[in-house]
């Protein structure tokens, strides 16, 4: 619906003349001197502060009147203070917004829809319908992250096993998993971990052709036969004992054992490349293939987007920096140093830092993507789906019930939405 | 007569000037009390006859939360398992008073040493305790395991098993709290009148007996402070469950979980991760009845056992 813009001047002033139009709109409504203004802008990833800091400079160059403050504040704390904040009316003009959380804010009227006409054509859709909110949109994509197989070269070549091609299948996966899991040695294949629904469950649920929430947020779909299906991918693989018990993966992370030699495969996001990249002992043993096509092919794709509070004093300026932060040449810039930038045509530059890994992979991916699935309390039904399929993952109570356990009680907590 | 009554007006009169600068001198006190501790429990207590979203803004909804709670089967297990770590957690008292009675022994050498080493848990960051255990308990990689594994012993995944992991954590408990009770009891026999041990040693009393005819009856009121005080700080655990189960909402991923979860954890759930907020300031408030009345208990029961010299 946001394709279909009024005019082709609005177009082309959100899209490519985003900074230069700025400048233009901002002189024609500003009359008189131009006030002084800053702007306070929340993020939550310390790596990504430099690369802020330095869009916020850009974004002055064009707007002198207009100074932004860059807010770190660490994710563990990130979103309670923010709710503080925003409760006490002293939210930043412009933050970092997330999947899980936006329907909350968005749905308390605490951020601001976006009036302008916008061309969300640049962006990949789900990420748009991440961020629209009864037809409105709420926030502009800044990054993008999409989900891959990693996997360690040494151990498939110690078992002699293929490297996953392109096209590879469950059943492959499968097979190759019980060849690389080496009991002696104390190596499983993978680890089915329940701590990342993003990029284990979410994934094998919408490849198995199944679903998580109705597409109106309304029902949950864990009583779906398909749905359970992508769970018991799991649920199988540690009783055939080529995954940990969940036991030993509460006690030791998944990415830790991956790390030590004791996985052969991971499934993780794009945002491992720096971990990988950086850990002396995968930077030269891994590389990254695409998840296996169950019934289709799905991977979950999530991203960042820049918001705007719904009580910020500098509606006019705070609505310049996110247009700014989701144009082009900030995506460029993006690009260079932090995570995939969400702009279509930008991502070069993060696929290119890395040419010892086939980081195009996570691009490919964007094909065939899955929004993250999200309704207003997020939260409350993703804590359900720890506390129901916790017993089915130590075996307690077969997947079925424990997956339809869930369906019930995750439709007790959309009803009270 | 008339003088009498002129006299006792003057005294009230100095009794009421004197009463007026009592207050002045704990009104800042008494004011930081009133403002961020029985305000707060005041606000507390009325949002928890509330529906509170995410960013206030509340609607009266009367009893709703507490009947909620009490159908909760989450709240029971909750409370049980709280329970369950104060009751074992009171353990600790005897062990401080053997320890504190080892140190206190004439002639020992290196007191402040060990007093010290006692002490070093009780100044040291609960998260930090939390994490360092954590990696002692790990099944396949922790230390206590693998000491274990000396004796021929395969231990379990000592906080991801339901059957150890509430006593794993009680001995960390216990640990990190023994110093503090230590010090106290240290201070409590020191403050025993030496003729008391002078005179039973003549009446041919020995080390053992003087330790349960003096020392016990004499540290009763010591011992009746720690388990007021540890009562209620188990009551409140959060801090070494939450780190040690596995921080935030990957704690509930842990197999142990159902065993390990605090009142305080569920109310912290509550509050800030499922937004919730009316229901979680319902649950706090029955925690601060059940501290109450276990303290009023208490109170009743130190007839029995507490002298007073």
């Amino acid at each position: 619906m946001w394709k279909s813009a009024r005019s082709g001047a609005a177009l082309l002033c959100a899209a490519l003349l985003a900074t230069a139009c700025a400048g233009g709109e901002q002189a024609g409504t500003d009359t008189g001197s131009p006030e002084k203004v800053t702007l306070s802008y929340g993020v939550w990833d310390a790596t990504q502060q430099a690369v802020m800091q330095e869009l916020a400079t850009e974004f002055t160059k064009t707007h002198p009147n207009v100074a932004v403050d860059v807010q770190l504040t660490p994710w563990v704390d990130y979103w309670t203070k923010l709710k503080a904040a925003v409760s006490g009316g002293a939210a930043p003009d412009v933050f970092w917004m997330n999947g899980p959380n936006f329907q909350l804010y968005a749905s308390n009227g605490v951020i601001k829809p976006i009036e302008e006409q916008v061309d969300t054509s640049v962006w990949p859709k789900p990420l748009v319908d991440l961020y629209t909110y009864e037809g409105k949109l709420y926030g502009l994509p800044k990054d993008m992250d999409t989900v891959g197989v990693w996997y360690n070269k040494t151990l498939f070549d110690a078992a002699k096993v293929k490297y996953p091609a392109d096209d590879w299948t469950w059943a492959d996966f499968k097979e190759a998993a019980a060849e690389l899991t080496d009991p002696d040695k104390g190596v499983h294949a993978v680890g089915a971990q329940l701590t990342s629904f993003q990029e284990y469950q979410y994934n094998t649920i919408y490849q198995a052709g199944g679903h998580v929430i109705s597409p109106d947020g309304k029902k949950s779909g864990y009583d779906d036969p398909k749905t359970i299906e992508g769970l018991k991918f799991w649920t199988d693989l540690i009783a055939a004992k080529q995954s940990p018990d969940l036991k030993t993966m509460t006690d030791t992370a998944t990415l830790q054992l991956f790390e030590a030699g004791k996985l052969a495969m991971y499934w993780g996001g794009s945002w491992n490349v720096a971990e990988f990249t950086k850990n002396d002992y995968t930077k030269d043993k891994v590389d990254v293939a695409p998840l296996p096509k169950g019934e289709k092919q799905a991977t979950i794709i999530h991203g960042v987007a820049n918001v705007m509070s719904a009580k910020t004093e500098h509606p006019a300026e705070a609505w310049e920096f996110v247009k700014f932060l989701g144009s082009k040449p900030a995506a460029d810039i993006l690009g260079k140093k932090g995570p995939i930038p969400a702009y279509n045509g930008t991502q070069s530059d993060w696929v290119a830092a890395h040419p010892e890994l086939k980081l195009q992979t996570f691009l490919d991916a964007v094909a065939y993507a899955v929004p993250y699935p999200v309704s207003k309390n997020t939260a409350a039904w993703q804590e359900a789906e720890l506390t129901h399929l916790t017993k089915a993952w130590t075996g307690e109570v077969p997947i079925e019930k424990a997956a339809t356990d869930l369906a019930t009680g995750m439709n007790d907590l959309l009803a009270k939405e | 007569m008339t003088t009498a009554r002129a006299a006792h007006v003057a005294k009230r009169r100095g009794n009421r000037t004197q009463a007026l600068w009592g207050y002045a001198f704990i009104a800042p006190t008494g004011l930081g009390l009133a403002i961020f501790n029985l305000w707060p429990v005041a606000q507390t207590a009325y949002f928890s006859f509330t529906e509170w979203g995410a960013f206030g803004g509340h609607t009266w909804t009367g009893l709703d939360n507490y009947t909620r709670l009490f159908a909760d089967p989450e709240v029971g297990r909750a409370m049980l398992n709280t329970l369950t770590y104060t009751a074992l957690g009171l353990i600790g008292i005897p062990l401080a008073i053997v320890f504190a009675a080892l140190i206190n022994r004439p002639g020992l050498r290196g007191v402040s040493v060990y007093r010290t080493a006692f002490f070093l848990p009780v100044v040291t960051m609960p998260v930090a305790v939390a994490m360092l255990w954590r990696w002692l308990y790990n099944g396949d990689y922790g230390l206590v395991n693998q000491a274990l594994a000396v004796v021929g012993i395969d231990g379990p995944n000592w906080i991801a098993d339901p059957a150890t992991a509430m006593y794993a954590l009680v001995v960390v408990g216990i640990w990190s709290s023994i110093g503090y009770n230590l010090i106290i009891f240290l201070a409590g026999m020191q403050a025993i009148p030496k003729e008391l041990y002078e005179a039973a040693a003549m009446d041919g009393a020995g080390r053992v007996r003087q330790f349960f005819a003096i020392t016990l009856p004499m540290l009763s009121p010591t011992a009746f402070f720690i388990s007021i005080i540890s009562v209620i700080g188990s009551l409140q655990l959060f801090d070494l469950v939450f780190v040690m189960t596995g921080s935030g909402q990957a704690a509930r991923a842990n197999p142990a979980y159902a065993r390990l979860q605090t009142v305080v954890q569920l109310f912290y759930e509550r509050a800030f991760v499922t937004n919730d907020r009316g229901y979680a300031a319902a649950i706090v408030i029955a925690l601060l009845v059940l501290i109450a009345a276990l303290t009023v208990v208490q109170f009743r029961l130190q007839r029995r056992w507490v002298h007073y010299v």
